[in-house]
């Protein structure tokens, strides 16, 4: 037996062996069985004549529904720009110095996350039954100037406040998180180089807190968007409320049904992508490899 | 040595049941490379964060080029700034943190133009051309769109140098600069500092680096427990340190 000097290399002296993919044929079962029950499912939705696919067609684009979709967006624009700008308030109040800010934010998100949604609506919704003037004056003493309550908070008025309070002491936690989760020795650099208390907000720690307010910030604009069939509760035209009126008119509940649904359903799915790139636009300089960002970070 | 810049007095800091700083006097001069030396809890890092007020004392004084920090006096008695006025203050001092602290989320050039225009309100194009300039003077012309996260750790700490700079700071201050960094890219960092030294920055700079001290300093200030347990040229202190605490400190590090 010698022993060579030099390594050689050993690859060289063979062909290189075939390499053959791991079989996984659990996985191929599965797709059988997915793919059946699918092919059930679009079966039913075209044959099952419960569908009423007609009066679907006919309703998707009404006028009436066209409008109710309107009144939707309209609630959900409201509630979302509304309750963002007093979440942001808030959860700046909450991470203030001053005890007194804090403890007026903490109470408003204990107040409003423990009142259901719909009881706050009602209770916006009769607001002018309970206070039926608006004065603004001494307490106990004179009054200055004074309003009727019902010219003040219309139904879609108090729509909207109800949604917009109660969206707020979800959104003020959700800001809150990610101003929390920006590491310290950002604020730290911003406050040495002197730069201005708001703009260290504005430029330093917000663009990094929007990471991971993101994610959150689209789960409650969605969830808004959809929560907004309970304002059907006070009457107000939206697409689920407008559904309702028509399929008691008519009587072609699933059909109806399905009208709101693919609306809520195509809505969310354009918010969805919509957050996808919103996102992308935040996570500038977040990776070290920017070719390697797809779908994930 | 020109006329006294930084002066720092009996500051005393304590945090919780640790008292961190026990009567901490200082004097540096315009011009005037301190190094502060001295064991990891000695104070180091707290002294200079106490001086442009990221900590505040809890007893004591420091002034820089006169100004008293974080206080107005008035008669016997001192009345604390407003944040905003403290943050007037800072732009006059450069601090440059061990763990670099870019913003991740702006390009370099944008890091270094922060300070400047929002603090300082200079005008945008003014502020890009001086960041042009800083970043050449630290070696990195070619980095100028880059985020922080694509440079390596000697990079980022020379963009934090260049970003402290571009506020034109009386004092430089300097916390533990190369203790993040991977040991073969240490040089390229104290090189800069060492650069600036030459050029006339006052500045105080807390480091491991023996032989960085000794090279650079002016002043050599070894701290323990608290305290400035003695100072003095380099020669003196590294070589004959009068202190046991100082021999037995350096013994372990040389």
């Amino acid at each position: 037996m010698s022993v060579s000097a030099r390594p050689r290399s050993r690859a060289l002296d063979s062909p290189a062996p075939k390499v053959v993919a791991a079989r996984h044929p659990w996985r191929w079962v599965g797709i059988v069985v997915a793919s059946v029950l699918v092919a059930q499912f679009i079966s039913g939705l075209v044959t099952n004549p419960g569908w009423d696919w007609a009066t679907f067609a006919r309703f998707f684009t009404a006028r009436s529904i066209l409008e109710a979709v309107v009144v939707t967006l309209e609630l959900t624009f409201y509630g979302t720009v509304i309750g963002f700008a007093l979440g942001i308030v808030l959860a700046l109040m909450r991470l203030s110095r001053s005890r007194f800010l804090e403890a007026v934010s903490w109470t408003y998100v204990w107040a409003f996350r423990s009142i259901p949604l719909i009881v706050q609506l009602l209770f916006w919704f009769n607001i002018s039954y309970l206070y039926e003037e608006l004065r603004f004056g001494i307490p106990f003493g004179p009054t200055f100037i004074g309003f009727d309550t019902k010219d003040l908070i219309s139904p879609m008025g108090a729509a909207v406040l109800g949604l917009a309070l109660h969206q707020a002491a979800y959104a003020a936690e959700i800001v809150r998180s990610g101003v929390i989760s920006v590491d310290h020795g950002q604020l730290e650099a911003a406050a040495a180089l002197g730069i201005p208390r708001a703009r260290q907000f504005r430029r330093i720690v917000l663009p990094q807190a929007m990471r991971s307010i993101l994610p959150n910030a689209t789960n409650e604009v969605i969830s808004l968007f959809k929560g907004t069939s309970v304002v059907s509760v006070v009457a107000i035209g939206e697409l689920f409320y407008q559904v309702q009126v028509i399929y008691g008119r008519n009587a072609r509940v699933v059909a109806l049904l399905m009208v709101a649904t693919v609306w809520y359903i195509a809505l969310t799915t354009l918010l969805s992508v919509v957050q996808h790139y919103v996102e992308k636009h935040y996570a500038k300089g977040a990776t070290r490899n920017e070719d390697g960002w797809k779908w994930a970070r | 040595m020109g006329e006294v810049m930084v002066d720092v007095l009996g500051v005393h800091k304590r945090f919780g049941d640790n008292e961190v700083l026990r009567g901490v006097d200082l004097q540096v001069s315009a011009g005037e490379v301190v190094v502060v030396l001295g064991p990891s809890g000695s104070g180091k890092s707290t002294l200079l964060r106490t001086i442009n007020h990221l900590e505040r004392a809890d007893r004591g004084l420091v002034r820089v080029d006169g100004d008293l920090i974080g206080y107005r006096q008035r008669g016997d008695k001192l009345y604390e700034l407003r944040e905003r006025e403290v943050l007037r203050q800072r732009t006059n001092i450069g601090f440059v943190f061990q763990n670099f602290n870019l913003f991740p989320h702006l390009t370099v050039v944008e890091n270094i133009v922060e300070a400047p225009v929002s603090a300082r309100r200079k005008p945008v194009a003014e502020a890009r051309a001086q960041a042009r300039r800083l970043l050449e003077r630290v070696g990195l012309s070619d980095k100028e769109s880059a985020y922080p996260r694509h440079l390596s750790g000697g990079q980022q700490q020379r963009v934090a140098i260049a970003r402290a700079l571009a506020l034109e700071p009386k004092v430089l201050l300097f916390d533990e600069p190369t203790s993040a960094l991977d040991p073969e890219l240490v040089g390229e960092v104290l090189d800069v500092i060492k650069d600036l030294a030459r050029g006339g920055t006052t500045m105080i700079v807390v480091t491991h680096e023996i032989g960085f001290a000794r090279e650079v300093a002016d002043t050599v200030v070894f701290m323990d427990d608290g305290v400035v347990v003695e100072q003095g040229p380099p020669s003196q202190v590294l070589d004959h340190p009068q202190h046991a605490r100082t021999r037995a400190f350096l013994s372990k590090v040389l």
